[in-house]
């Protein structure tokens, strides 16, 4: 008996909804025999990653506000991913448009500036991150430099950067030292939606982006042309679409959604610029842009699911002395078993059973 | 090397290779129904059918890629069941695919390696590689690599490969779909050749004649059944196509009374470098094709026939804006989406990956070209409705078989991809329409329908430029004929001036003196 892998005549559209889920669950099944091998209860360290989370008012707020950053910066990547180029910097964007943002904050602290500065703010995160990103982007089309290299080392730059305006001419003189800035003032800040959490105005902002997102990919040309590139070079070229400028399209776009996400992170939930704004929101959002299925509103209950494993992570920290880490290698298992389970999109297992009476070679 | 069989064709009781009852079902679809077919060892047996016959079903299941639903299939009289290519392989069965299995990115040994076991050193292997394809006459270099080959050289390759493996039994799908008729003939004393060395051959074709010529033994499937197995030479092309059909086949016929008009299509002193280096320069192209008029372009594939569809379809540019001009409108500069808008139309030879994309629906495949032209576009938006109106269209005027409204590309059979593709471009109604090998590897009953399509047009005032290696269907279809040979256009011929030994010259690169194209050309 053999198990082979079988082409499919045509994309299985039932798999694509559920091969996400056979990844959640061979990943599940996973963390389980990690956990035993931690000593843990993987049954107490389920409930504390995936069901406790959910029980509280306050952790399902937690949630969406972890989610926002992701599933804003997973769009983005998604219509790059879709056009073929792989933008990896979401991380650097992030960084570089949470510093444009802040850089107003930062220059009108304590003065009688209006309601324009927090819009000003997102226009100026947004720009950054665009320009970030085309940095890779032009590099690529001008030189063939590959992006996946180029948009990844600028992450580092970019977090040194920041780490450099934080310690030296931003920081804070009353701050006893600590490499922040002073707490922006309320015309600087994401208003919250609810009273008593951290629910901000981001959240519906990445809905909104989602929708758009939706329409641009479902109903579009230029969703057409973005899917069209990335699936088919060759015939996109005789549709008459141009790859190259695809690629600093979709790079512009995704940096400006992770820009803009970056200042509404530290313009809502931090309060302030400092190290460490992101535990590493641009790379996870990889794994949630194909967890989601490079679809919109795939990628709205993957941003979520992931989100509830950075909560679930913390909890389990806490309450089960699990290491932090242990997230970070579940969300790696879990993009692992996402790219390996899309083959079943294209391909079917199957048995088959060799007949013992075959004759082998020549007779 | 096999020893020929001592006492003739039909030898001993047992033929090499017999299906029984050969069966395979897809869940309510036969796509084959109880098979029977006994191929004997120094014959060269055709495999005839139209597209859906049934025909890859078989050849699948003989080669162990599929598993039959019912019946056996038995291999020198005793029972086999094959679980993969591999082990048909090592019972000395062969199998050259129609569409190629080649790395582009690899060379030609390497490529050879990766469908052999494996066993020899690399090195001996291209050695062998060199020796079979010589004693063959089968020329390759085994250095270069796959990309920069022709598709004749492409197809050398799979033909020496399943050689190198010494099989007893070699299928051929279709294996001068893509060859000139001189490459042809030499395709033709290779598998005498074979045939004379004891091995038997499965030949899948839809040329009628060439099988007529080749084969000694003829199945025709029809509908998944098997209809007949005869000797083609006992037998006229018609009569063989009929059985194919189960019908007469249309005749292609062109409408009385053509008459061209003004120019729609010019190039003028066309030259382009190579786009990359190994690709063919054109040099200083120029023709005319006027309103009602089928301009036919012959030549060995690889030859510069890429590199003209390129240039004339605006997929690469060219700096002088006048040498290509469509309707009166110097159009070298223009991208393929303004020359659509223009008027013109163009149909690549790849269907997969070029002329469509091969993973979306048909109707988005609508909108690969016609959202330049058709209205299916406003304000940036789609409209659905329009994208699949078009389908409905295309799928009802050429007779597209599917097994939906809007499936993937790629779930279609070649000759209903074809036909969608052509549908897809002549029902836009172009006034000029550039085609490139229409036909390639598609069944009689679809190139029918294609070529009339293309006649129909010119007849309605389209100018219509086909390059194609088949120099029957150029006869069949074109007012003129000229031949491309290393990036040069001979001057056109007029169709009934170009005999098979003209072209075939020219095709050569015989008579070909740049003064004299200069000179047709300025005419």
């Amino acid at each position: 008996m053999q198990l082979v892998l079988e082409k499919r005549v045509e994309r299985s559209g039932t798999i694509a909804l559920v091969s996400p889920l056979i990844a959640i669950g061979l990943t599940i099944l996973t963390m389980v025999i990690l956990f035993a091998i931690l000593g843990k209860n993987p049954l107490l360290a389920l409930h504390a990653y995936f069901i406790a989370p959910l029980t509280d008012g306050y952790s399902l707020l937690e949630i969406a506000v972890k989610a926002t950053p992701l599933v804003m910066i997973a769009i983005g990547l998604s219509l790059c991913y879709l056009a073929n180029a792989w933008n990896i910097g979401a991380e650097g964007q992030f960084l570089i448009g949470a510093v444009a943002g802040s850089w107003i904050a930062v220059k009108t602290q304590g003065t009688d500036a209006g309601a324009w500065v927090l819009p000003a703010m997102f226009v100026l995160a947004a720009a950054a991150g665009a320009l970030y990103a085309l940095i890779p982007a032009i590099c690529k089309v001008k030189f063939g430099a590959s992006e996946i290299l180029t948009s990844l080392m600028l992450v580092y730059v970019a977090d040194l950067f920041l780490d450099y305006l934080v310690r030296g001419p931003w920081r804070d003189p009353q701050g006893f030292n600590f490499p922040t800035t002073a707490e922006f003032d309320p015309v600087a800040t994401v208003p919250l939606l609810i009273e008593g959490g951290r629910l901000h105005l981001g959240s519906i902002i990445a809905l909104l982006v989602v929708a758009a997102a939706a329409i641009l990919l479902g109903r579009t040309i230029k969703g057409f042309e973005i899917r069209v590139v990335g699936a088919a070079p060759r015939a996109a070229r005789f549709g008459g679409f141009n790859a190259n400028q695809l690629i600093i399209l979709t790079f512009a776009v995704s940096g400006a959604l992770a820009g803009l996400a970056g200042i509404i992170e530290v313009a809502g939930p931090i309060g302030h610029l400092q190290p460490g704004i992101s535990p590493g929101y641009g790379f996870t959002a990889i794994i949630v842009a194909f967890l989601g299925r490079l679809n919109p509103v795939g990628i709205l209950i993957a941003g979520l699911f992931l989100a509830l494993t950075f909560i679930g992570g913390e909890q389990a920290q806490i309450a089960m002395k699990i290491p932090l880490d242990v997230t970070k290698i579940f969300q790696g298992i879990l993009l692992f078993y996402v790219l390996a389970c899309d083959s079943l999109i294209l391909y079917r297992f199957k048995l088959v059973f060799p007949n013992r009476e075959v004759t082998r070679g020549a007779g | 090397m096999l020893d020929p069989t001592p006492n003739g064709q039909h030898s001993g009781d047992s033929p090499l290779l017999r299906t029984s009852g050969l069966t395979k079902r897809y869940g309510d679809f036969l796509a084959n129904d109880s098979i029977d077919i006994d191929i004997w060892p120094s014959e060269i047996h055709a495999l005839l059918g139209e597209n859906g016959a049934g025909k890859s079903t078989l050849v699948k299941a003989i080669y162990g890629l599929i598993q039959p639903s019912a019946g056996e299939i038995r291999w020198q009289g005793q029972r086999i069941v094959l679980s993969g290519p591999s082990e048909a392989r090592c019972l000395g069965i062969g199998m050259v695919f129609q569409h190629f299995s080649l790395f582009d990115n690899l060379t030609v040994a390497e490529n050879v390696a990766l469908g052999l076991d494996g066993k020899e050193s690399f090195k001996d292997m291209s050695a062998r590689l060199e020796q079979v394809s010589k004693t063959y006459g089968l020329p390759l270099d085994p250095r270069r690599e796959v990309w920069q080959l022709s598709v004749g050289e492409r197809q050398r390759i799979e033909i020496v490969r399943a050689l190198m493996q010494d099989p007893k039994f070699l299928i051929l799908d279709e294996p001068t779909a893509v060859l000139t008729p001189q490459e042809a003939d030499q395709l033709f004393i290779v598998l005498e050749r074979l045939k004379a060395e004891g091995r038997a051959i499965l030949y899948i074709s839809h040329k009628l004649e060439e099988v007529k010529r080749l084969c000694d033994t003829a199945t025709i499937l029809r509908g998944g059944r098997k209809v007949e197995t005869c000797n083609p030479r006992r037998e006229t092309a018609a009569s063989l196509a009929r059985m194919m059909v189960g019908g007469e086949i249309k005749e292609v016929k062109a409408a009385s009374g053509r008459k061209t008009t003004v120019p729609r299509l010019v190039v003028d002193d066309l030259s382009l470098p190579p786009a990359d280096a190994h690709g063919v320069r054109l040099e200083h192209i120029s023709f005319e094709l006027k309103g009602g008029e089928i301009l036919g372009i012959a030549g060995v594939a690889g030859n510069g026939q890429d590199e003209l569809f390129a240039a004339l379809s605006g997929e690469r540019l060219s700096k002088d804006p006048g040498t290509v001009v469509i309707e009166g409108i110097a159009a070298g500069h223009l991208s393929i989406t303004q020359r659509r808008r223009l008027g013109a139309a163009f149909v690549p030879e790849e269907r997969l990956g070029h002329g469509t994309a091969p993973r979306m629906k048909l109707s988005e495949n609508a909108l690969l070209t016609g959202h330049a032209a058709s209205g299916m576009v406003r304000r940036g938006f789609i409209d659905t409705a329009a994208t699949l109106k078009a389908v409905d269209r295309a799928t009802e005027t050429f007779d597209v078989r599917k097994a939906k409204r809007d499936p993937e590309a790629a779930s279609l059979s070649g000759g209903n991809l074809q036909k969608f593709i052509v549908g897809r471009e002549i029902l836009r109604s172009p006034a000029v329409l550039v085609v490139s090998q229409p036909t390639w590897g598609v069944d009689a009953g679809a190139a029918a329908v294609i070529r009339q399509a293309l006649l129909d047009l010119a007849a309605a005032g389209a100018a219509v430029l086909v390059t194609s290696q088949d120099l029957d269907e150029l006869a069949e279809i074109a007012d003129r004929i000229a031949v491309m040979f290393h990036g040069k256009l001979s001057a056109p011929l007029a169709a009934s001036d170009a005999s098979r030994e003209k072209l075939g010259l020219l095709m050569g690169g015989s008579s070909l003196e740049p003064e004299e194209i200069a000179h047709a050309a300025g005419a």
